[in-house]
């Protein structure tokens, strides 16, 4: 069974994030966005959106980071005063992340209200897997301290062997149980992503930093000998 | 000089009557789709009000438009960190609380109700929800003044300009005085909405200067909403994307007026084509308040000068659209006769929409004794005039009173001018001096007087073809440009989950 969540299901989930995620801007960009509802609900947006993102962003490079450089997470955590203030911080931020996305959950409760016409079942599906997630992950960092520290032996190599395709589940497959449904319900939340608004996770238009302030498109430039489709004041 | 083509507007205050007959025209025909209800692309404001959405020219609050800081432009809106660091929640976007929830009414109660003591209602609805609502607001809430003072007392160019005791004074019931104020969207030439879009999905069409909003590339970030002084970007909570006014551009394509200009009853609208100088936009919108108005007018060029011609055709300006400015009725009135001025030129947007601001308002008072009074009069009662110059100064000239002062010395000029020849009652020598104060020669007062009373349609609404023909000439596959051109969507755009 363990093989099965560990590894097939690891490779799906990825396979389908990629093959639809692509298959779907291809397709139907128009919908690859998320659906903003701040128009019709503003106040309690505020309370979620903001320490849910912040809080989910910065864990998440966390994670990342540590993944991709597991040797300079080590040495970073190293020191006992360092570790500590980085546990706390993550834990922080994890409670704030948590309690922003309740304060969007119970948003979208009300049956008869505005944000109401602007949900999906589908939002209602992201929000119960990611709230299990944070939920799991929060329990970690209470119960089974310094998973920064054990993440790097266990979750990483297990990670990079998938990469390398060299599938070797041995160093999570001792893990407690709830510290299993955290690493499944990640790859699970990376499956959903292209079948929901998650996808607007790649969208994030950091080309803005860079972009000329106006944008004129011409329908065909007529007259001029270079032929630009776009032309760019400023 | 880079010499482009802008289709331009411009509204004749005096003779709107505020009957939203093109704020109709615009909703059953765009704006009529779920998730675009409480839209308003083209709105009437009453003036002073508070506006729609409510006091939407508070740039303290929405911070719209453009600001000079050590003499560069930046977005009110903050820098691009600023707003990539906000994306996840917009400070400054307006709830549908500033706008109205909208509604309709349960219409088949009145026939299904069962019999009984009462007569039946049609409650009203929301028509987000379906559920019933209070209504507590509309888009044209302070219509007239309301009855009430709250809207115009709260119009933040009249706090501006007025002190308490002013303002008092002005909602004494003999003192009250309003106009009309139509509008759209701007169709600016340094379009503030454009410049805060993160994904890059509002453009400027190259061509006729009408700003769109890429509906594909929208990923309803809603920072054009928030950059947007005049609010006239609206965000559609059904499709996720933002929506603006499209200058009826299917319309304009096949030679017809836009739909709230073509039904407009006064026949206060005009268009046609202007021609500018691209290259001097960024330098224009950095002036100095005071001299916005003359700069913007500074860089609208001359289509009967040959040097600038030339230089149009070679920048691929179409010589169909350089005959059409010429003929173009807002050319005459921003730029020949300069009777025209841009909303809020403050904010920076360099917007193409121009108004002839309205005399009514201002001479008001004159007419107590039922006559008209002589021209010298006419002048010094600018100075007393009901709703002060500086109230019009701060909407159309961003303070700057003398060029208001200007304008309105014109429209007076000419209205005595044409009295001492129709009616006689006012001597010719007396007029003759009033055009001469004006700087307006006998000439210009008649093509004044034409246009603005007299014109045919064909001369209040002047376009070139636009071209369309160009897009599908013969020897290009059509196919070939279709990622390029045309409206619309080859599927029915379906939100996904």
């Amino acid at each position: 069974m363990d093989a099965f969540w560990f590894i097939a299901f690891p490779y799906l989930a990825l396979a389908l994030a990629i093959g639809v995620g692509i298959y779907r801007y291809l397709t139907s960009r128009y919908t690859y966005s998320s659906l903003s509802s701040q128009l019709l609900e503003n106040r309690k947006l505020f309370w979620g959106s903001v320490p849910w993102h912040y809080g989910i962003t910065l864990i998440l490079l966390a994670h990342l980071f540590a993944g991709l450089f597991p040797g300079a997470a080590g040495f970073i955590l190293g020191g006992r005063i360092r570790l500590l203030v980085l546990e706390l911080t993550g834990m922080a931020l994890a409670f704030f992340a948590l309690f922003g996305l309740i304060v969007l959950m119970i948003r979208r409760l009300p049956t008869n209200s505005l944000v109401r016409r602007a949900t999906s079942y589908m939002d209602g599906i992201v929000l119960g897997f990611l709230l299990l997630q944070v939920a799991t992950g929060v329990s970690i960092a209470i119960f089974e301290r310094w998973g920064s520290l054990w993440y790097l032996r266990t979750a990483v190599p297990w990670f990079w062997s998938l990469v390398k395709l060299h599938p070797d589940m041995s160093t999570v497959a001792t893990l407690p149980g709830f510290v299993k449904v955290h690493f499944v319900i990640g790859f699970a939340i990376i499956l959903l992503f292209p079948f929901t608004r998650l996808v607007h996770l790649v969208m994030f238009p950091i080309h803005y930093m860079w972009r000329p302030y106006q944008v004129v498109i011409w329908n065909r430039r007529r007259g001029r000998a270079a032929v630009q489709p776009t032309e760019i004041i400023r | 000089m880079n010499v482009r083509a802008q289709v331009s507007m411009v509204f004749h205050l005096d003779k709107c009557i505020g009957c939203h007959t093109c704020s109709l025209a615009c909703k059953n025909l765009w704006t009529d789709r779920p998730g675009t209800e409480y839209m308003w692309w083209n709105n009437v404001e009453t003036k002073p009000g508070t506006g729609y959405p409510t006091l939407y020219e508070d740039q303290e609050q929405y911070h719209g438009g453009w600001v000079l800081e050590d003499g560069k432009l930046r977005l009110k809106l903050g820098s691009r960190p600023t707003e990539l660091v906000n994306i996840s929640f917009n400070p400054r976007l307006p709830t549908l609380d500033d706008y109205y929830e909208p509604f309709t009414y349960r219409y088949k109660d009145l026939i299904d109700a069962p019999p009984g003591e009462d007569q039946p209602v049609a409650r009203p609805v929301s028509m987000i929800t379906g559920e019933e609502m209070e209504i507590e607001a509309g888009p044209n809430w302070d219509d007239d003044m309301s009855g009430s003072p709250v809207y115009a007392s709260n119009d933040p160019n009249l706090r501006k300009v007025m002190n308490e005791e002013e303002r008092r004074q002005f909602f004494e019931i003999q003192q009250l005085v309003y106009f009309y104020l139509p509008r759209i969207c701007n169709h600016c030439l340094n379009p503030s909405c454009v410049a805060a879009c993160p994904t890059g999905a509002i453009y400027k069409r190259g061509e006729d200067g009408i700003v769109l909003v890429s509906q594909e590339k929208c990923q309803g970030w809603r920072m054009c909403v928030s950059g947007c002084p005049y609010k006239k970007v609206y965000f559609n909570w059904n499709s996720g994307k933002a929506e603006k006014c499209i200058l009826c551009y299917p319309r304009l394509e096949t030679g017809q007026a836009p739909a709230c200009m073509h039904s407009c009853v006064g026949k206060i609208r005009y268009l046609g084509v202007l021609l500018y100088d691209a290259d001097r936009i960024e330098e224009a919108a950095s002036k100095p308040a005071s001299e916005l108005v003359e700069a913007q007018r500074e860089i609208i060029l001359d289509p009967f000068d040959p040097e600038i011609v030339r230089k149009a055709l070679h920048d691929g300006v179409d010589e169909k659209v350089v005959e059409a400015a010429r003929k173009s009725p807002t050319y005459r009135y921003v730029k020949l006769w300069r009777l025209a001025l841009p909303l809020h030129p403050e904010w920076r947007t360099l917007p193409m929409l121009f108004y002839v601001p309205p005399l009514l308002p201002v001479t008001a008072s004159l007419s107590q004794q039922g006559r008209q009074e002589l021209a010298t009069d006419f002048f010094s009662s600018l100075e007393s005039a009901r709703l002060p110059i500086r109230y019009m100064a701060s909407l159309f000239t961003a303070g700057d009173e003398k060029t208001v002062i200007s304008v309105y010395r014109k429209l007076l000029a000419g209205r005595v001018f044409k009295r001492a020849q129709t009616v006689g009652d006012i001597p010719m020598d007396e007029a003759l001096k009033a055009l001469d104060d004006a700087r307006l020669t006998a000439d210009e007062v008649e093509d004044i007087y034409h246009l603005t009373s007299l014109a045919s349609f064909e001369e209040m609404f002047v376009i070139p073809p636009m071209l369309r023909e160009v897009a599908i000439e013969m020897g290009v596959d059509p196919h070939e440009f279709q990622e390029e051109r045309g409206a619309g969507f080859v599927r029915v755009p379906e939100r996904g989950l």
